[in-house]
Formats: C-alpha cells, sequence, structure tokens
C-alpha cells in the first residue's frame, strides 16, 4: 500500500533542522511513518485533529507564540481550510503545509478525484505558494525550499506530494 | 424556566469583569461581538483579535498554549464562533494545555448578522460539551457570583477550562480594535517574544 521507501525519516530530519515544534494532522496512509516519528519525538507536538481548518488555526497561534509548525493532510483536507487560510494571508503568517495527493494517479475511489484535481488551484487562488514532488528527491528538495520560504520570508506555502510517490491503494485485501 | 437560569447579565460588564483580573495573560477574541467587547475594555498589545477564521479562535488558542506553556492563554469567543470549532473542542481536549482558558460569551444569536438564533438557543450545551470531550473544568453560568467563583479558575485552574457565560442578546455598541492583520501579529509577537519577534 505505501512505498514510500524512507522519506518519512529524511522530512523529519528537514522538519527538525528547522526547528518544527507543532506537527498537526488529519491521517493520511502517506504520511503514517512521518506522523510516527512526530508523535515519537520529545520536542515535537503531535497534535491530532478532527478536520484540518483546525491545523491552520492551531499554527498561526503556534506561530504567534513563537514556535513553527507543519500542518500534514491529504489533498480531500485542503478543501476544508480555504477561510482558515484567507487569516494567513491577510496577516501574512508563515505556514508550511505536506499534502498528500489523492485523486490524480490511477485512482480507484471517483469521489476523490474533483478535489484532488481542484487542489493545486485552490491552494494558489487563496494565496499558498505551491511546490510539487514527484518523486523522493524532488521532495526532500522542495520541503526544504518550502520551509525556508515558510519562515524566513513569511509565507504560506504547500508542498504537494505527487500520487505516484504513495502507491496504490489495495482495495482488495 | 427555574430563576437561575434566567438570563440577566451584560456581555460587556461581564468580558470587563474576565479581563479585569487578566495580569499577563494573553488574549485571543474571536470575530464579531467578542472582539468589539475586548475593544470596549481597552486595547492591549498582548490581545489578537480575530476579524475573520471563524470557528478558529478555540484552536488558535491552543497553538498559543502550546508554544507559550509557561503563560496563561485566555480565548474569548461567541456562542456562533464556538459551535463553528465544535470538533477544536475535542481537539484541545486531547491536547490537555494545562494553561488554556476558553470563555464562550454566550448570547444565543449570530449578533452580527440580524440576531438569529443559534443552537444554544434550543438547548445545545456547550459546557456540557467541553466536559463530555474532557476539559478538566467547564460551567454555566447565569450570576454575578458564579462568574466570580470563574475568574480564578479562568487564569489559574489546570486547563483546559471552559466557562459559558449566558448574557442578554442585546447589541452592545461596536467598538473596533486595530484590525490590520500584520499590525496585529507584530504587535502582540512583540510582545510575547520580544526580540525573537522579528525571526
Amino acid at each position: 500500500m505505501n512505498k514510500e521507501g524512507g522519506w518519512s525519516e529524511k522530512i523529519f530530519s528537514v522538519l527538525q533542522n528547522m526547528e518544527i515544534r507543532q506537527a498537526a494532522y488529519v491521517p493520511d496512509a502517506g504520511h503514517a511513518r512521518l506522523i510516527e516519528l512526530c508523535h515519537a519525538d520529545a520536542r515535537m507536538k503531535a497534535v491530532s485533529l478532527t478536520t484540518e481548518e483546525e491545523g491552520v488555526a492551531l499554527l498561526a497561534g503556534a506561530w504567534l507564540g513563537g514556535e513553527r509548525g507543519v500542518l500534514l493532510m491529504q489533498s480531500s483536507g485542503v478543501g476544508n481550510c480555504i477561510n482558515m487560510l484567507a487569516m494567513l494571508q491577510e496577516c501574512r503568517i508563515p505556514f508550511l503545509t505536506l499534502v498528500t495527493m489523492r485523486g490524480e494517479w490511477g485512482e480507484f475511489n471517483p469521489w476523490q478525484v474533483p478535489m484532488g484535481q481542484a487542489t493545486s488551484g485552490l491552494l494558489r487562488d487563496i494565496g499558498v505558494i505551491v511546490y510539487r514532488a514527484d518523486t523522493a528527491e524532488q521532495l526532500m528538495d522542495a520541503v526544504n525550499a518550502a520551509s525556508h520560504l515558510a519562515f524566513d520570508a513569511n509565507r504560506a506555502v504547500a508542498v504537494l506530494i505527487a500520487q505516484q510517490m504513495i502507491g496504490f491503494k489495495d482495495w482488495h485485501k | 424556566m427555574t430563576q437561575q437560569n434566567e438570563i440577566i447579565l451584560d456581555r460587556r460588564e461581564a468580558v470587563a469583569r474576565i479581563l479585569e483580573d487578566r495580569g499577563d495573560a494573553l488574549l485571543i477574541t474571536g470575530l464579531g461581538s467578542t472582539t468589539w467587547d475586548a475593544a470596549a475594555v481597552g486595547d492591549h498589545p498582548h490581545n489578537f483579535y480575530l476579524w475573520g477564521a471563524m470557528g478558529g479562535a478555540a484552536v488558535l488558542g491552543l497553538g498559543v498554549a502550546l508554544a507559550q506553556p509557561h503563560r496563561r492563554v485566555l480565548v474569548i469567543t461567541g456562542d456562533g464562533e464556538m459551535l463553528m470549532g465544535l470538533g477544536g473542542l475535542a481537539t484541545i481536549a486531547v491536547q490537555r494545555p494545562a494553561n488554556l482558558g476558553i470563555v464562550v460569551i454566550d448570547n444565543e444569536s449570530y449578533g452580527e448578522t440580524g440576531m438569529q438564533k443559534t443552537h444554544t438557543h434550543h438547548g445545545v450545551d456547550l459546557a456540557g460539551l467541553a466536559a463530555a470531550a474532557g476539559f478538566s473544568a467547564s460551567r454555566t453560568i447565569y450570576s454575578r457570583d458564579e462568574l466570580e467563583e470563574t475568574v480564578s479558575v479562568l487564569y489559574a485552574a489546570s486547563g483546559p477550562v471552559l466557562a459559558v457565560v449566558k448574557v442578554k442578546a442585546t447589541l452592545a455598541p461596536t467598538v473596533l480594535p486595530p484590525r490590520d492583520g500584520p499590525y496585529l501579529r507584530d504587535r502582540f509577537r512583540g510582545a510575547v517574544l520580544g526580540d525573537r519577534a522579528a525571526g
């Protein structure tokens, strides 16, 4: 189901280097290992959410209080965040999110397709800068660059993690 | 309805009483009337007013509380704003921030849009929801005596705590605090973080 191949550890080390201290998430299979790593690290506060927009508000508060955070979600969750993201645009609050994509590469579930196809455009429309990673190498570079853009240049930045990196969900297990 | 549950409190008086004891607590207000209430008490660099982001006040307060575990964080928001972010009560309860207090100024109405009734008018119990989620303490306040008993809980009890203050559904004069996002952000960060704010 998940052919992630060690990139979660690499992303986690980037997050540590950037002194990310709050990791908010609504689970996705593609983020499962990274979520485990965040929970296991005493320096990181891993915050499970009931809906993704909570993560936008939470991390705005974190930054106002002097801590950096990251929001981990899948593309369906982006749609839950739009009005809350408007706050980041108005206040120019730094924000980093890593979005695992659904509804694009060999998707089995047709209900995932509309939101997956709209994800990138919606994020741009609400003022979030969008990076995309199709390979593990691109992903490391993208997360590192996005972190700097977010927290050094005070911008809202999303890294979209291509569905082909996560692999097909096995619907017949 | 028992006499105890008659709604007699005035929102401006209640918020003024709560903020009288704020000390160096950090304050987040939800959009609309509770932002005007805080502004009527007096603008303060430890205040961060939401002029939008409806449903986000309590969880934004959680983010501040986790980042500043040695400072008290108070959220004052309205019943409509809190109802939009009910899931946040569960998220906050699971995190158990000892330094977070939440006040819901509950006039059972959407005050900015024509006083339409909210769910609390029809019996939805926000203090009960917080208790069911696992808050350390929560209660609904109808009287000045109950408010007096609760102010110290908001600032000193091990959180998260939530108080619903039932207030009359009367519109108070709109008092506008600063609203420019970058200004509010820089002022709050400067007051909380000092020299670290620019980084």
